[in-house]
């Protein structure tokens, strides 16, 4: 690299960075973010750059890898066993955020106007409390609990019958046209208090003046909300958004204690693939190709998302 | 830009590119390749190998097992007790799981440098199979001769825990483990609802599908099943195997070697036979839907009047039904003779990377002794061996005569999904698929058809 002496230009520019202001030697900045880049390099980028490494192999966790070059990655969007996983994490994708965001956000613009117009909403701490909840248990006893819930003989179908809707009872995990679906409303469940609270609170920075006026002016509930609300959450829903897509794109807890990807292959999700691939199927240059993904496609919605949210601030 | 920059570049990216050359030129489970070497090279000779548990000094040794449920549970922990009793320099450290978390963490456990000492692996070729090929398990034909296990267990019984040393063949060659139980995929049933039906236990196919049909229609459930998750439908494959498909047939399939076919017409009946019980609703309701423990639970609770399954469950079910249960092994089918799907328990293996492998093989030694095989009975249990000399009654019995008239009459045949590495996977999706109905039965015996003859083709070359 310096067998040959460097141009002028780029010796003057070396020379220009050496006499910078006195007392300001700008490489030490280097060994202040030492400890904190090592950490970093250590835990995510090494393992990073090994995992990608290991993607173009076949590999079983226990003998020598085989080298397949890009074989795994074109496997993705041909075998169905791997696509499939994709196609239904598109589907929880709508159960965990689209459904969650709109719901969270009728509650609070609900509870809100119960603030603003100063009725008095009772309870709304209590409300506030429980809608929650579900974000504060962990999800595997979320899991074991919907699993109950959706048994053959379990409270849901118990319920249904019990008002006479026998002809509604199904079970409901364990048959393929309901599963994805089932384990979708448990992620609802789960996401609506946490977007219902966001939205809460960014609601509260919006001074009663502005929907006072509004209703001078004679906006109903609904455009009283779209008018003043709506505008002032726009930062929210983005915080929102990225948490659930996230969530949704993630998901393993709830498929692992609720089906194990059953019936047959009707809920398996990427992370569960990851999961079963690498530590029971033995196919772990498969498995981390997939986990390799499933990062690529977590960090492109989450910036495609902040983009958004910027762009509009603008 | 001025060359030198441009060179600059150049020289960085070239750095870059060769880097991740390197990295990606190093091969995963290269660094395990050593050890390989240096233990097939010393492999201990009978003589070599220490059993005078006394003289190891203080040890501490670290046991993998998945006995987890009731009677088990008691049994290993007594003869653990017995074992550290007995030598009071070893402390036995025991980690139990279920047996779908400890499938899933031995792979990771058995490869970490401070690996258990001893494990409960299951025998399939993913499993068992697997390890032995990336050399992580110890054979212990040496101990085998030192213990005397050859002379103690009969081939059939050591033939699903022997492997080739490279893992190619199963059946055969080196010795893995030792089981403690034996066990049979048979037939539950409720005495009391039997005899309020007025029906004798069937003995061949014609008459079980008539008690189904009876049961049916008397309002019972004829069947107990949940299937929630997953390997329980391949029991009840494997069941309707027993009466349509020949042994060999079904052994050819279940050990992966050549002979068999997923598409023949035992094969084929077997599968339509499933789903024509499905369609006369003789399983529980929503069964894809309803979990394993559950299910066996409701029938010790006294709903069903068949149960599918296996002999593991004797201690839990007689503690629930007393002298209500009954067992009997498959009723004899087409084939005209009597099969039935088993083998043993999980075997408990050594680890090539536990640091002692003398006082671990004193350990199988111990939990397999005539006393232990009297403990496990007495837990309610399925000795291995000996099983015709213990003194049981009830149901318990029936599942001791049951094991000796299956053993004695070689109608013993292997669990179905030890046969390909994707066995399990294809049969636990598939019969949830079938019985569900989002599969026809020919696509499902062809996925299995397809896995098989690939997988049997590749191990014979």
């Amino acid at each position: 690299m310096v067998s040959e002496p460097p141009a002028v230009g780029a010796r003057r520019r070396a020379g220009r960075r050496g006499s910078g202001p006195p007392g300001e030697p700008r490489a030490v900045a280097y060994l202040y973010i030492l400890p904190g880049f090592l950490i970093f390099a250590g835990f995510m980028l090494w393992p990073l750059v090994r995992a990608v490494g290991l993607s173009f192999y076949e590999w079983d966790g226990l003998s020598l890898g085989v080298w397949v070059g890009l074989d795994n990655y074109r496997a993705v969007f041909t075998d169905p066993g791997l696509r499939s996983p994709f196609v239904h994490s598109l589907v929880l994708l709508a159960f965990y955020s689209a459904v969650p965001i709109v719901i969270g956000m009728a509650l609070a613009g609900l509870m809100a106007r119960g603030v603003s117009t100063g009725s008095g909403l009772r309870g709304l701490g209590f409300f506030r409390t429980v809608l929650f909840l579900p974000q504060v248990v962990t999800l595997v006893v979320v899991a074991i609990a919907w699993r109950d819930i959706y048994a053959p003989d379990g409270p849901l179908n118990e319920l249904l019958r019990a008002l006479g809707l026998d002809a509604l009872a199904h079970a409901w995990i364990g048959e393929s046209d309901y599963a994805l679906p089932a384990v979708g409303l448990v992620g609802t469940w789960v996401g609506t208090g946490l977007c219902l609270v966001l939205f809460l609170a960014g609601l509260s920075k919006v001074p009663r003046e502005l929907y006072e006026s509004a209703r001078l002016d004679g906006a109903g509930p609904v455009r009283e909300f779209l008018v003043v609300g709506l505008p002032a959450l726009r930062g929210e829903i983005a915080v929102a958004l990225t948490l659930t897509i996230v969530a949704a794109l993630r998901t393993f807890d709830l498929v692992y204690v609720m089906t194990g990807g059953g019936p047959g292959t009707a809920t398996t999700v990427p992370s569960y693939e990851v999961y079963k691939r690498a530590f029971q199927d033995g196919e772990v240059g498969s498995a981390v190709t997939l986990a390799l993904l499933l990062t690529a496609v977590i960090l492109a919605a989450t910036i495609a998302i902040t983009r958004v949210a910027e762009g509009a601030d603008r | 830009m001025t060359s030198a920059i441009r060179r600059n570049f150049v020289t960085r990216a070239g750095i870059l590119v060769s880097t991740v050359l390197l990295l990606a030129a190093c091969a995963p489970g290269s660094d395990g390749g050593d050890d390989d070497d240096d233990s097939s090279g010393a492999e201990p000779t009978p003589s070599d190998v220490e059993t005078n548990v006394a003289d190891m000094g203080d040890i501490t040794l670290t046991v993998w097992d998945q006995e987890v449920r009731g009677g088990q549970a008691r049994q290993i922990n007594q003869l653990n007790d017995a074992f550290m009793e007995a030598y009071p320099n070893i402390t036995i450290e025991r980690v139990s799981r279920s047996f779908d978390d400890l499938r899933k963490s031995l792979r990771l456990a058995i490869t970490n440098e401070d690996a258990p000492d001893v494990v409960q692996a299951n025998n399939s070729r993913s499993d068992m199979g697997a390890f032995v090929s990336a050399g992580l398990l110890r054979p212990l034909d040496p101990y085998a001769e030192a213990y005397g296990w050859t002379d103690r267990f009969p081939e059939s019984i050591r033939a699903v825990s022997s492997y080739s040393e490279d893992g190619e063949l199963f059946g055969e060659g080196n010795l893995y483990g030792l089981p403690q139980a034996g066990e049979i995929v048979g037939v539950w049933y409720n005495k009391a609802k039997l005899d309020q039906l007025g029906i004798q236990p069937p003995e061949t196919l014609a008459d079980f599908e008539a008690a189904l049909a009876e049961a049916k229609q008397a309002g019972e459930l004829p069947i107990q099943y949940g299937n929630l998750d997953q390997w329980p439908g391949i029991h009840e494959f494997g069941f309707m195997q027993n009466q349509f498909v020949d042994k060999e047939e079904i052994s050819s399939l279940g050990f992966g070697v050549e002979g068999g076919s997923w598409t023949s017409e035992g094969n084929v009946q077997a599968a339509n036979t499933l789903q024509d019980w499905v369609q006369k609703e003789y399983f529980t309701d929503g069964f894809n839907g309803l979990g394993y423990d559950p299910s066996w639970q409701q029938f010790a609770q006294g709903e069903g009047v068949f149960l599918i399954s296996g002999t593991w469950l004797l201690a839990d079910l007689e503690a629930a039904l007393g002298d209500d249960l009954g067992f009997m092994l498959p009723p004899v089918g087409e084939t005209g003779e009597l099969t039935v799907t088993g083998g043993t328990g999980l075997p408990f293996a050594v680890t090539e990377a536990g640091e002692n492998a003398d006082a671990a093989a004193a350990y199988i030694d111990f939990i397999t002794s005539s006393d232990a095989m009297q403990r496990t009975t007495e837990a309610g249990n399925l000795p291995v061996v000996d099983a015709g000399e213990q003194d049981v009654s009830g149901a318990q019995a029936e599942v001791f005569d049951a094991w000796a008239t299956a053993t004695s009459q070689d109608a013993v045949v292997p669990y179905l999904d030890w046969g390909t590495p994707n066995a399990y996977d294809l049969l636990a999706a598939g019969v949830q698929d079938v019985t569900g109905g989002e599969m026809n039965t020919d696509d499902f015996l062809g996925s299995l058809e397809e896995d098989y003859t690939e997988f049997t083709a590749g191990s014979a070359d």
